[in-house]
């Protein structure tokens, strides 16, 4: 293909300084985060003298050891279950002949679209009656609840695209319906159910709203909810505040970077599915 | 349609009989099919609605009792937290309650609430201010920068931009609002770097200024949501065939005409999904906005998300909390179904 030089040049240039523009925020809070705690410093500056145990302090007054498991704890509760009864129940609408299939899976569709701020008040008080608010439970089932809808979406679309002849051969060799899901079906779902594991633990990490509701404690909650409250104490004091957002948004980039093409295809493949 | 018969001998994918129960089709249909499946490979795919029909005859109780005890779990899931509590937020709208004395029945009074008292009303327009940040720019903007990847971001320099442009996605929305919360203050970067260029008399506290804060927060959506859109459209660019826009460029067109004659009118699924998504993105924001802002100055960021939680968690009305909440379900259905429904017939 023939592309003018000039046009290559400008292209790039502009691609370029795109780029530019969405790193420089990270560079500026990165840089803010080496000044002296407690100081105000200029939005973009190498500080004379950098000051590397932020980080440390950072990770001390965020009792950052106790957040990380927390969240830890939150991401390994939800996601495992989530996976499981979310293909389980994808299984049973996309291949098996259930009662009420029909209306079953127009009913998990119509959650794709449900914002957590339109049920977050009532949950508020249904949890104060189950007795699980200011808990880490009060985090982890309804995140499971409301992953559903996405994930029956996602596994019922793999399972539905697998050629009927696999479900047909195993069936005529007298597979039962259970069978057919631990032997047949499960082991070929490798690859979606990673990219929907990996796309729910990062918007666990960073499900905000849910922690700031129903849950006191910030060294119970999620790292993006724990991250809320550390700003309301730390406002004013933006070298440290900076410190303590590149510690919370670390760990999302090193998944980032590790999962990239499984995170962008499942985040690409999910909007379009839906 | 086959006919659906049981313990006969069955008829398995490649038209062979064996005699056991099960899936099995009445002889002219098989003679029909087996015929059909003479002429194409073993390759080939029955289609779906002649295999369903396959029966598992006596086994159909019991796949039907595993199938109910499969989807269970994750309904029972649904139900309790997601659709309980839609369902009380309903039920909540019509009363008056602050949350610990009883509630008082109100009838339609906190719908009417929203409609008139002009902040209320107000986050309901804010989040329509905002769809032109989180989703006409990033589509329009994404829509470029995917083009000009398209033609001249061939190979590592292109996927390197898509990485990049991608990163804001993956953090937490609570990092974007604190990120940019401190490049938009009053030394920040934003302002530094009007100062450099010489437009001093333009630098403010931006997310403190009635007029400017709501643009501001839209900027942090933009530079959230602009990767995805262009990693989206991207990877809808290279479905579009080659030799479209080898032909274009042989009759010596420009990458305006490219982008306006070939690119767009193709892209148009998923623009569709695009905007579906951040449409969504837009009207429920809460992070982004309840971090940068809290809704203020004033009332001039508050959409419809904060002041849920504003009026629920601090004032104590549930009531018109909950009322504004279903409204902010319905406004989200009314904008998603026809974007959807433009998407089926695109495809």
């Amino acid at each position: 293909m023939k592309i003018g030089r000039g046009e290559l040049f400008i292209g790039r240039a502009f691609l370029t300084i795109l780029m530019l523009i969405t790193v420089l925020p990270f560079i500026s809070i990165f840089l803010t985060a080496l000044h002296p705690s407690g100081t105000v410093p200029r939005g973009f500056e190498w500080p004379a003298d950098p000051q590397w145990g932020n980080f440390l302090e950072a990770f001390k007054v965020a009792n950052m050891t106790a957040l990380l498991s927390s969240s830890l704890y939150i991401v390994a509760a939800v996601v495992p279950v989530s996976l499981i009864i979310s293909t389980m129940a994808a299984f049973a609408i996309g291949l098996l002949r259930i009662p009420g299939s029909k209306f079953l899976f127009p009913l998990f569709v119509f959650g794709l679209t449900l914002p957590f701020g339109g049920i977050i008040v009532p949950l508020y008080y249904l949890e104060r009656w189950m007795g699980i608010y200011n808990t880490r439970l009060a985090i982890v089932l309804p995140l499971i609840g409301l992953y559903m809808p996405f994930a029956v979406f996602w596994m019922r679309a793999h399972f539905i695209s697998m050629p009927i002849e696999i479900t047909e051969a195993a069936r005529i060799d007298g597979a039962s319906a259970w069978d057919l899901f631990r032997r047949i079906h499960l082991p070929l779902a490798r690859a979606p159910l990673s990219s929907l594991g990996i796309l729910m633990s990062v918007w666990t990490w960073n499900q905000f709203l849910l922690a700031l509701v129903l849950v006191e404690d910030p060294t119970r909650r999620t790292m993006a909810g724990a991250l809320g409250a550390f700003q309301g104490h730390y406002a004013t004091n933006v070298p440290l505040l900076c410190a303590g957002t590149i510690l919370i948004l670390v760990p999302t980039l090193v998944v980032f970077v590790l999962f990239q093409r499984q995170i962008i295809t499942a985040l690409l493949q999910g909007s379009i599915k839906g | 349609m086959l006919p659906v018969c049981s313990k006969q001998s069955r008829l398995n994918i490649y038209g062979n009989w064996k005699s056991k129960e099960s899936g099995c089709v009445t002889m002219p249909e098989f003679s029909k099919l087996s015929s059909l499946m003479k002429k194409t490979s073993d390759k080939v795919r029955v289609p779906n609605k002649v295999s369903r029909r396959f029966s598992l005859g006596g086994k159909d109780r019991r796949e039907t009792i595993i199938g109910g005890l499969f989807v269970t779990p994750a309904l029972v899931m649904y139900a309790i937290f997601v659709l309980v509590p839609l369902v009380l937020s309903v039920y909540y709208s019509f009363f008056r309650w602050n949350g610990i004395t009883p509630m008082t029945w109100v009838g339609l009074k906190n719908y009417r609430t929203v409609f008139e008292v002009p902040d209320l009303l107000a986050t309901i327009f804010n989040a329509f201010k905002l769809v032109l940040f989180f989703s006409i720019i990033p589509v329009g903007l994404g829509l470029i920068v995917a083009s000009v990847i398209q033609r001249v971001g061939s190979g590592r320099f292109g996927s390197i931009t898509r990485t990049v442009l991608f990163l804001p996605q993956v953090i937490p929305l609570v990092a974007a609002g604190i990120i940019w919360g401190w490049l938009l203050a009053l030394p920040g970067l934003i302002n530094e770097v009007l100062t450099a260029v010489g437009l001093e008399s333009f630098t403010r506290a931006w997310l403190g200024d009635f007029t400017w804060a709501l643009p501001s927060v839209g900027m942090i959506g933009v530079w959230v949501l602009l990767g995805f859109c262009t990693v989206l459209l991207s990877t809808g660019i290279t479905k579009i065939d080659p030799a479209l826009y080898e032909s274009a460029r042989i009759d010596g067109a420009s990458w305006w005409n490219e982008f306006l004659s070939i690119t767009v009118p193709l892209l148009k699924y998923e623009i569709g999904v695009c905007l579906t998504v951040t449409v969504i993105n837009a009207l429920s924001a809460f992070d982004i906005v309840y971090v940068s802002t809290a809704g203020g100055p004033g009332n001039s960021t508050a959409v419809p998300g904060v002041k849920i939680y504003i009026l629920a968690f601090t004032e104590q009305r549930i009531g018109l909390a909950s009322a504004l909440a279903v409204l902010l379900m319905i406004l989200v259905l009314v904008v998603v179904l026809p974007l959807q429904r433009l998407n089926r017939e695109e495809e």
